[in-house]
């Protein structure tokens, strides 16, 4: 056996090892995009609650209100409804120009861990609302967020599980401050997600 | 250039079985259609190298069904995972004889 044949016979089980195991063909750009998306719905959302008058006296409306909070819900569904098919739609593409499937056994097992917590927090969160605790709603989308990328790094690039703990640490400095959770909720889901879309994308995509 | 070739294992001389193997032990199971898109190999040819596997015993066999479609789920033995193992380690120490 040449040298060479036992280099790239310890190359392709590397290869496979790591490609087996872990779901790689997730888009870069699509988290710049999600953070994009999130930052224009954080300025929207702003816009409806403390309309236009500048400075942050007095607000137009309040969060209590029941048309605003039913606004600030659309905003929301829209901003997710968006990151979610834009970054479907780039994983696949970028998925079939490695040549690799999407639907394989890593990218199921990445959705499942990642369902977890996500629905868990997103029932939780629709009970707390009911109950009128409005303040709950930044941290804990936050941290729950957080947790889901933790537990669906193991499936994908390790520097998810990063973005998770970062996303988590923020969910709670959020919960220590109430008040400011468009605040954090802006800096979580879009800042982080741009800083996080162009490391990957730089690093990852091409 | 033959060295230490008393380690080898004749069950993973075939680069698709060494293939197999080295997915199985990343996983905890794979299904046969993954692991054919996978490596992209022919049923056949997957098959054969699944069954000859199955015989050394290094893999666990599981079959059940998804409704009415057979789904057959395979996962490394601990026999499998040992060999495996040593398997890397014989490729390993041939490389560092001969730096």
């Amino acid at each position: 056996m040449q040298e060479k044949d036992v280099y790239s016979e310890l190359n392709s089980i590397r290869n496979l090892m790591e490609r087996s195991a872990k779901f790689i063909s997730l888009s870069g750009l699509s988290g710049i995009l999600a953070g994009v998306y999130a930052l224009i719905g954080a300025g929207v959302g702003y816009y409806v609650v403390y309309g236009t008058s500048g400075d942050l006296d007095y607000r137009d409306h309040y969060v209590n209100d029941e048309a605003v909070i039913l606004q600030l819900f659309f905003i929301a569904v829209v901003v997710l409804l968006l990151s979610l098919s834009t970054g479907i739609l780039l994983t696949v593409r970028k998925a079939k120009s490695k040549g690799e499937t999407v639907w394989n056994p890593s990218s199921k097992k990445l959705l499942v861990n990642m369902a977890i917590p996500l629905v868990t927090g997103g029932i939780l969160i629709l009970i707390l609302l009911y109950r009128g605790y409005f303040g709950i709603i930044a941290p804990a989308t936050l941290i729950f967020y957080g947790l889901a990328l933790v537990a669906g790094s193991h499936y994908t690039f390790t520097d998810v599980k990063w973005l998770g703990i970062y996303e988590i640490a923020l969910g709670l400095i959020a919960a220590c401050l109430p008040g400011f959770g468009i605040v954090f909720w802006t800096i979580g889901f879009g800042v982080l997600h741009i800083i996080y879309g162009s490391i990957m994308h730089f690093r990852y995509d091409r | 250039m033959k060295l230490g070739l008393e380690n080898f294992d004749k069950a993973f001389e075939n680069r698709i079985r060494l293939q197999i193997m080295s997915v199985l032990v990343a996983n905890e199971n794979y299904d046969f259609n993954s692991l054919k898109e996978l490596l992209s190999v022919t049923d056949g040819n997957l098959a054969s190298h699944l069954k000859a596997l199955e015989k050394e015993e290094y893999i666990i066999v599981h079959k059940s069904f998804l409704g009415r479609k057979p789904n057959t789920t395979y996962a490394a033995s601990d026999n499998g995972r040992k060999a495996f193992k040593i398997h890397l380690q014989a490729l390993e120490n041939l490389i560092k004889q001969q730096k």
